[in-house]
C-alpha cells in the first residue's frame, strides 16, 4: 500500500473529480486547488484534463502558475493528463497560449483530430507489470518532440503519449476515466 | 484494439467540460471572444435564443458555413444544434465534424413523438431535461450529457433552477427507496429501469449534468453550481449584454469559484447592463420552449 500523501488536484475546470476519486481509492488525502493560496502543504499536484486554454487563462493570473513553477523547480511531483500535458510542456505547436513550460517537450493539441476521432486503445507502459493499460484519448495531444532527458513511457502507433522528466509526469490519455489505478500508483510512488 | 465512439469516449468529452462555461456564438469573432474569456466550448448558432424567440417562425439547424467558420476560428470544442427528432440535421452536423450535437428545444421540433436515436452516431449528444424521467429517457436514447432546459432566451434563471431542483430531488428520492419500489418509480417517471437502478445506487446521473436556459449573471452561474450542476451553458446572456468580454470572463470565473462569495462580489461589479429579461408568466405556455420534447 502507498502511504497517505496529501495531493492537490487543480480544480479550475475539467475532470478533477475523477482524479480525486482515484487518489482517494488509493488512500491519498486530496484537496481541490482553485487558487495559489490553496497550494500550501501538498506533496504532489495533478493537472487534470479539460480545456488547456480555459485552465491556462486562470493560471496566468495572480501568480498562480508562477507558484506552481517554483514548487516544481523545488521538486514537487506533478502529473498532467491531456490538458495537463499541454500545460506542462515548454512548447505548444501552432499556439501561443499560456503554459507552465516545465517539460522539454513540443506538444501538439488535438493531435489525433476532433471528437469523432477520439478513441480508446491498449498501451504497453514501460515499467508497469501485468496487463496493458486501457487508455482513453479524448481530443488528445501527443508529444511531437522531446529532449533526450525526457523518458518516454508509452507510445501509440509511433506517437509519444506518456512521458516523465524527473518529478514531472504527463499523459495524453485519461487514466482517471478507467478503474485501473496503476498509473496513479506510479505517480504516488514519485512522491519522496 | 482501438475503439472510436465508445460510450467512454463520448461521455469522457462531457467529463472534460465540467466546471466550465459553454457559450452561444454566432460569428467567428464572438467565438474568439468566448475562447479568450476561457470558455471550455462554444455552441455555433445562426441566432442566439433571444433572437430566435423574437423572430418566431421555424428555427432550424444553422447554415454549415457559419458552423465551419466558427470551427476554423477556435481550438476549443464546437457544438451545434439539431432540431428534436431531426436525425438528418444530426447526420449533417456529424459530417461537418462538430464535437457535440445539442438536440435542442431552442429549435422548432421536427418530430412530435420521437427524439433522435443518438446511439447511431459517433459524435456525442447533449439533451435538455426538466426532471429525472426526461433526463433518463434521453440517456436511454444515447445522450452522453444532460442539461436543464430552463427557459432559453429569457435571461431569467427561475426555470433552470426549477429543473435542476426537480432532477436533484428525484435523484434523492430514488436513493432512499427499497428496491421493490424502483420498478414502479421507473413506470411513474417513464424512465428505463436499468438507469433508475443506476441512479438509486450511485445517487447521481450516469452522465454529466449542466445548467442551461436563462443564465445571465456570474451570480446565476454560481447559483446553478451550488445547486449541484457540473457546468454552465450561457446562451443569449453574454452577447446580448452591454459588455460581452467582461461578462463572459466574469461568468467563467464565477463557475470555477462558485463557493467563494467575496470573489463573486468582485466578479459581479461593474459589468454593465445584463441582457433584458423576460418574466416567464408573460410567455404564453404554447410559446415556452421547455415544453418541447417528449
Amino acid at each position: 500500500m502507498v502511504r497517505m500523501s496529501k495531493i492537490g488536484v487543480l480544480a479550475i475546470q475539467g475532470a478533477f473529480r475523477e482524479h480525486r476519486k482515484m487518489l482517494e481509492k488509493l488512500g491519498a488525502d486530496v484537496i481541490e486547488v482553485r487558487s495559489a493560496k490553496e497550494l500550501t502543504d501538498i506533496e504532489g499536484l495533478i493537472i487534470p484534463g479539460g480545456e488547456s486554454t480555459a485552465i491556462g487563462k486562470q493560471l496566468a493570473e495572480n501568480g498562480f502558475g508562477k507558484k506552481i513553477i517554483n514548487m516544481a523547480r523545488q521538486g514537487l511531483p506533478i502529473f498532467g493528463t491531456c490538458a495537463g500535458m499541454i500545460l506542462l510542456s515548454k512548447n505548444i505547436d501552432q499556439s501561443n497560449q499560456y503554459s507552465l513550460g516545465l517539460m522539454d517537450t513540443l506538444v501538439r493539441r488535438n493531435a489525433f483530430g476532433r471528437q469523432i476521432a477520439s478513441f480508446e486503445a491498449d498501451l504497453n507502459v514501460k515499467g508497469l507489470k501485468g496487463e496493458k493499460v486501457r487508455a482513453v484519448f479524448i481530443r488528445a495531444p501527443f508529444v511531437v518532440k522531446s529532449a533526450p532527458q525526457v523518458e518516454i513511457l508509452a507510445e501509440y502507433k509511433g506517437k509519444i503519449v506518456f512521458v516523465r522528466l524527473d518529478n514531472l509526469l504527463a499523459s495524453a490519455f485519461h487514466p482517471e476515466l478507467t478503474d485501473d489505478p496503476r498509473i496513479h500508483e506510479y505517480f504516488l510512488k514519485m512522491i519522496p | 484494439m482501438a475503439e472510436v465512439a465508445s460510450w467512454k469516449v463520448k461521455t469522457g468529452l462531457a467529463e472534460m467540460l465540467k466546471g466550465g462555461v459553454i457559450m452561444d456564438v454566432t460569428t467567428p469573432e464572438q467565438a474568439k471572444i468566448a475562447e479568450e474569456a476561457g470558455a471550455c466550448a462554444v455552441m455555433a448558432l445562426e441566432r442566439v435564443p433571444a433572437d430566435i424567440r423574437a423572430a418566431g417562425g421555424v428555427a432550424r439547424m444553422a447554415d454549415p458555413t457559419v458552423i465551419k467558420k466558427i470551427m476554423d476560428a477556435v481550438t476549443i470544442p464546437v457544438m451545434a444544434k439539431a432540431r428534436i427528432g431531426h436525425f438528418v440535421e444530426a447526420q449533417i452536423l456529424e459530417a461537418l465534424g462538430v464535437d457535440f450535437i445539442d438536440e435542442s428545444e431552442v429549435l422548432t421540433p421536427a418530430d412530435d413523438l420521437y427524439h433522435i436515436n443518438k446511439h447511431d452516431f459517433k459524435v456525442p449528444f447533449v439533451c435538455g431535461a426538466r426532471n429525472l424521467g426526461e433526463a433518463l429517457r434521453r440517456i436511454g436514447e444515447g445522450a452522453a450529457m444532460i442539461r436543464t432546459k430552463g427557459e432559453p432566451g429569457t435571461g431569467n434563471v427561475v426555470e433552470a433552477v426549477r429543473h435542476m431542483r426537480n432532477v436533484m430531488a428525484d435523484i434523492r428520492r430514488l436513493t432512499t427507496m427499497p428496491k421493490e419500489e424502483l420498478m414502479t418509480a421507473a413506470k411513474e417517471m417513464a424512465a428505463p429501469y436499468d438507469l433508475v437502478l443506476y441512479v438509486a445506487e450511485h445517487g447521481k446521473l450516469p452522465v454529466v449534468n449542466f445548467a442551461a436556459g436563462g443564465i445571465a449573471t456570474p451570480a446565476d452561474a454560481a447559483l446553478m453550481m451550488q445547486l449541484g450542476c457540473d457546468g454552465i451553458f450561457v446562451g443569449s446572456g453574454i452577447f446580448k449584454s452591454s459588455d460581452p468580454v467582461k461578462r463572459a470572463r466574469a461568468i467563467v470565473l464565477a463557475t470555477t469559484h462558485y463557493k467563494d462569495a467575496e470573489m463573486l462580489a468582485k466578479l459581479s461589479e461593474d459589468l454593465g447592463e445584463p441582457m433584458p429579461g423576460i418574466e416567464i408568466s408573460t410567455i404564453a405556455p404554447a410559446e415556452r420552449m421547455q415544453e418541447r420534447g417528449w
